[in-house]
């Protein structure tokens, strides 16, 4: 792989990252037209520098997620710390904690509440996994059952330096992507939502 | 001291030089608009790092510092971010209504941010009813909010709406009646005038103990007509989840969110110039030395000053108190605030009617 | 304890007792209600807290066990054994106008097993969907997926309720609406910034004063009790780290205790101070927590800061010796997993002498506050008497003086070895709450002094057999969690995993007291009526 950096972003910054590397592999052999992809850039550290979480805790991470926030870790010095109670203006949603079958038809409609460009991270093995809940009767194992999820965080609960790692990752993805053109994510998306229908679409 | 008014001198004369009258004026309000905007947005962007880094350090903490140097980009970020971020139409609302009102909120604001005086012949409308205007544009805002929260079709918002009104309808009153004790005191409305009549010495000074009261009232009403902390109800977080602006997303909700920091320095743009004197460096009768060291300082840079200190007082107010509840709100204005401030005013009058004033 | 037995003989010849941790009366279901009028009323029995109703499957016959305490009575535990007649249509008489916590709890019972219980105001499912098939925890429950999808869609008729009531003998069942069609009825939660998880409340409002607050459950309910069964003793301990995250050793505890009791386990000293310090740990560290949240939900973010600023001091303590900052895993079955670590002293000497002055500069910044005095004083009053009957335990009961301390009242580990006062306040409204959680950090430092020279040598952890089965019979076990009396119910047939372990949290009695405390007052009390019960929701829903 011929390249030192993209989109002013440190190749040892990605270098274990398999999967952002085949988003850079993808992004190349596209190619990018110069105007567009400067402003391509300009837009993406603009959404990845300012990503605003959802409030949206159900369990122990959400505490972990709290002292992230508090003064020790304080994720404020990333620009993470506008925690937004509406989802129409949160960036990501956090989920944090186990989704249970009631939640489900919940945690859709948050997502689809939420404003483009959005993403989401699993955070905690329940999110990822079902962690320690998996054989339950009513737990949704992962939550990349019902949504498209960006960015997993194991851990249970993540450390806040976990949860860092995570959001980090999350900006590298976003550096990596195409606004215009809409190439990488929303193909992604669409594809995800014809794999898991729901049966009634309608939203308020 | 240096009058900006040669500069705006100048630009007329040239323009007149080259063109007829009426299309220098048209250039003219072009180019104050675009000023106008400018100024808006960097001042609004300037508030929103200066509170995140305030309540930052209120909180022992860093504030942003990753994006830029001390987190200066920061906000160009959110920025960017915000206008691409999608709007969202609704299904059950009323999509013209919906769309209108954040437009009211920040055309208010604009308003209101070009009434002030900038500095020493820096300003844009010097006319005599300058206060009362400023107070009339200011009660438009409340309309963009009511709507806002009516227009969302959700129970949060038309809560928060419905308290929004409630609480700047009422708060209003306090804020005009501490405005106009000053106004008493100088016997103009004229903003230019009140600025030169802060010439020997501050408002805040001269009418000791009435301004002095005055100004701790006209502090907390414009606390409550910014809706913010501890009067931040119409939005209150942990109760409505957003408020009035829920159901808002990209930059409809940027033009929220610009207002109410705007606001912010709006009121205390006023308070500098009603009670602080406005771009007056301060002034001590008889200290002619000092007073002529004050004036080497910039008008603008003793307006941009005084307004800051005042901010830093309300967002304190916001990162300290804890929120109130909407009749203890009530409770405090028209019981309290009202009839203290109409007493004050009366004071007001005594004293100046008695001429126990500097 | 032979007395009870005799009242109870006295008045109903046919029921009959065993013996055993604590005496247990049988009962048919037709007489259970009036012995229950009599168990309440009856000032020589006085058994006027319900403190556990669980819920039975005995492959054969179906029913429910009552735990009656009586706070006159020295605290005396007895259970009740109520079996209903019809395995499959199976019928219990409610005693939820008796004792209001039994509201919930025999909500739940019907979810898990669908046991109806007539004259119930209100049956409907408290923790699954409402066309959820099956109930879970009977033995019989089919598990296939199928039956039970991952449903993507929204409830409907949440409005829908019903009721059975005995007419003529026969029990017929009637519809009740939760809301009638002309309220106003405001949604908070699941996803709301103060309901600290994923609480749902509907309050139907008359402008901004709550008439009526409904209670919607279960967005977090993962059916710890039913994986518990298909697990070893061992196995089910992480599950309690993981229901009240912020009483997570005391919860670990408290299933420990359960277990060596039944197998007949001596604890080492060593490890039974060390526990009871962590304990006590824990309780600063979510009282702690708990200031921060009441002080956030009142807009006073700072506060919040200050609170979390001082619970890292804390976690350091457990990151130290557990490993982890949550879901620390430390006691296990005959002691703690790990030993002290050598800084652990050190630590806690460090803590307990910054706390004092600390807590004098949180009622600087937040309690002292005029406002926040406002917003909390005289705000949703909960009386002694209706804590008692809510069974509401912990800071929140104390609040209410009532003094129902199990630290105090069963004596465990070691805490009838060192000095500390049972706080009381008698306010009985948010405020009395949120003080009595603020002296508990003093009391908490008070214990944490007297312990932390005195921590004895000698082993951490008792020899326990390698393959744990429990022999038959059935154990309680209560303890002082964070947020109130924390139970443990274990029946066992000798096999190494539980037939039925129920886990009695305190905070599903908190949510319970909702609707009673909110109404009357404003929507923005609700929040911090919420704030100061602290309940914490996967407790509630486990």
């Amino acid at each position: 792989m011929g390249i030192d950096s993209i989109k002013s972003m440190k190749r040892e910054d990605f270098k274990d990252n398999e999967y952002i590397d085949k988003l850079v592999d993808e992004l190349n052999a596209t190619g990018a037209n110069v105007v567009v992809g400067k402003l391509d850039e300009l837009i993406n550290w603009g959404i990845s520098n300012s990503l605003w979480p959802l409030c949206f805790g159900t369990s122990c991470c959400a505490i972990e997620f709290m002292s992230l926030g508090a003064a020790r870790y304080d994720m404020a010095r990333f620009g993470f710390e506008v925690a937004r109670n509406s989802p129409r203006q949160a960036d990501y949603v956090m989920v944090q904690g186990t989704i249970v079958h009631r939640m489900a038809p919940v945690m859709r409609r948050l997502y689809e509440q939420l404003a483009e460009p959005k993403y989401v991270i699993a955070c905690g093995g329940c999110a990822v996994s079902g962690g320690p809940f998996k054989n339950s009767y009513c737990v949704v194992p992962g939550v990349d059952q019902i949504l498209p999820v960006d960015v997993f965080i194991p851990g249970c609960p993540p450390r806040p330096e976990a949860m860092f790692y995570g959001l980090m990752q999350l900006q590298r993805k976003i550096k990596v992507q195409k606004f215009f053109g809409g190439v990488n994510r929303k193909e992604k998306i669409e594809e995800f939502f014809a794999q898991h229908p729901e049966e009634k679409g309608e939203i308020g | 001291m240096f009058n900006f008014g040669t500069w705006t001198e100048a630009i007329n004369n040239l323009l007149l030089g080259v063109m007829p009258e009426w299309l220098a004026i048209v250039i003219e309000c072009v180019i104050i608009a675009v000023l106008v905007l400018a100024t808006y947005t960097v001042l609004a962007l300037f508030y929103i790092l200066y509170e995140r880094k305030l309540c930052a350090w209120f909180q022992c903490r860093l504030g942003p510092m990753r994006v830029g140097k001390w987190g200066l980009l920061q906000v160009f970020a959110d920025m960017f971010k915000i206008l691409i971020k999608e709007l969202i139409s609704l299904k059950g609302t009323d999509r013209f209504l919906f769309k209108l009102a954040p437009y009211i909120v920040i055309t208010s604001s604009v308003t209101m941010l070009a009434c002030l005086p900038w500095g020493n012949g820096l300003q844009i409308i010097n006319w005599n009813i300058g206060i009362f205007f400023i107070l009339a544009v200011s009660s438009v805002g409340v309309l963009g909010i009511l709507l806002a929260g009516w227009a969302s079709n959700n129970k949060y918002t038309l809560i928060g709406a419905m308290r929004s009104g409630a609480q700047m309808i009422s708060y209003e009153l306090s804020l005009g009646i501490a405005l106009m004790t000053i106004c008493v005191l100088s016997g103009t409305m004229n903003v230019g005038e009140l600025v030169a009549e802060q010439n020997s010495a501050w408002f805040i000074f001269r009418g000791h103990i009435p301004a002095i009261i005055a100004f701790i009232i006209y502090v907390i009403a414009a606390t409550a007509e910014t809706n913010r902390g501890p009067f931040d109800l119409p939005e209150a977080e942990h109760e409505l989840t957003a408020g009035y602006h829920t159901e808002y997303s990209g930059i409809h909700f940027g033009f929220f969110y610009l207002a109410e920091y705007l606001n912010l320095f709006i009121v205390s743009g006023i308070a500098s110039l009603m009670f602080l004197g406005g771009w007056m460096p301060l002034h001590i009768p008889g200290w002619e030395g000092f007073n002529n060291v004050m004036n080497y300082i910039p008008s603008i840079f003793w307006f941009l000053g005084k307004s800051f200190f005042i901010s830093f007082v309300i967002i304190w107010f916001k990162w300290t108190f804890p929120r109130v509840r909407i009749d203890q709100m009530l409770a405090f204005e028209w019981k309290y605030l009202m009839p203290f401030s109409l007493a004050n005013l009366i004071l007001m009058a005594v004293c100046v009617a008695f001429g126990w004033h500097f | 304890m032979s007395d009870i037995k005799e009242i109870i003989g006295k008045i109903y010849p046919e029921a009959t007792f065993e013996e055993g941790e604590n005496l247990l009366v049988n009962v048919p279901e037709n007489k259970w209600y009036s012995l229950a009028k009599s168990l309440k009323e009856d000032k020589n029995l006085d058994f006027d807290v319900l403190s556990a109703v669980v819920g039975m499957d005995w492959k054969d016959s179906i029913g429910v066990i009552y735990y009656l305490t009586s706070t006159s009575h020295n605290w005396e535990v007895i259970a009740v054994k109520v079996v209903a007649e019809n395995r499959e249509d199976a019928y219990i008489h409610s005693v939820s106008d008796l004792w209001k916590v039994a509201n919930f709890q025999e909500r739940e019972v019907y979810d898990m097993f669908g046991i109806k219980f007539v004259n119930h105001p209100d049956m409907r499912r408290f923790f699954l969907r409402n066309d959820w098939v099956g109930h879970p925890l009977r033995k019989d429950y089919d598990a296939n997926p199928e039956l039970n999808p991952i449903r993507l869609e929204d409830e409907i008729n949440e409005d829908d309720s019903r009721t059975f009531v005995e007419e003529d003998g026969k029990i017929v069942e009637k519809p009740v609406k939760v809301f009638n069609e002309d309220e106003y009825v405001v949604n908070i939660g699941p996803q709301h910034p103060s309901t600290h998880g994923v609480m749902r409340f509907r309050a139907s409002l008359d402008g901004e004063i709550v008439k009526k607050v409904d209670v919607v459950s279960g967005y977090i309910h993962r059916g710890i009790e039913k994986l518990c069964e298909g697990l070893t003793y061992p196995q089910t301990l992480h599950f309690t780290d993981r229901m009240d995250y912020m009483s997570a050793h005391q919860n670990r505890h408290c299933l420990c205790m359960c277990i060596e009791k039944a197998l007949g386990v001596e604890v080492p000293k060593r490890a039974q101070v060390i526990r009871t310090m962590m304990d006590e740990l824990m309780r600063i560290s979510s009282h702690l927590l708990s200031f921060g949240c009441t002080a956030m939900d009142l807009g006073a973010t700072t506060a919040f800061f200050y609170g979390f600023r001082e619970r890292e001091l804390v976690l350091d303590i457990f990151e130290k010796t557990c490993g982890a900052r949550m879901s620390m895993n430390y006691n296990v079955i005959g002691g703690v997993i790990a030993d002290l670590h050598p800084d652990f002293v050190k630590d806690v000497k460090h803590l307990i002498s910054i706390m004092p002055d600390r807590l004098k500069e949180y009622h600087k910044v937040f309690s002292g506050n005029l406002i926040a005095k406002n917003r909390l004083k005289g705000v949703g009053m909960l009386p002694k008497e209706d804590a008692i009957n809510y069974a509401i335990t912990g800071p929140s009961g104390r609040g209410s003086n009532w003094s129902c301390d199990c630290r105090k009242k069963h004596p465990y580990a070691v805490y009838n070895e060192v000095e500390f006062d049972e706080v009381l306040e008698d306010g009985c409204d948010s405020y009395s709450r949120y003080m009595v959680r603020m002296k508990e950090i003093e009391q908490s430092c008070r214990i944490l002094e007297q312990l932390v020279d005195r921590i004895p040598e000698g082993d951490i952890r008792a020899q326990v057999p390698k393959i744990i089965k429990l022999p038959a019979g059935r154990w309680y076990q209560q303890v002082e969690a964070s947020r109130g009396t924390f139970g443990v119910y274990i029946e066992s047939t000798g096999e190494k995993n539980p037939f039925r372990v129920h886990f009695q949290s305190p905070c599903f009695n908190l949510v319970g007291v909702m609707n009673l405390t909110c109404s009357g007052y404003m929507i923005a009390d609700l929040i911090t009526i919420g704030a100061a019960l602290d309940f914490v929701i996967p407790d509630i829903d486990r």
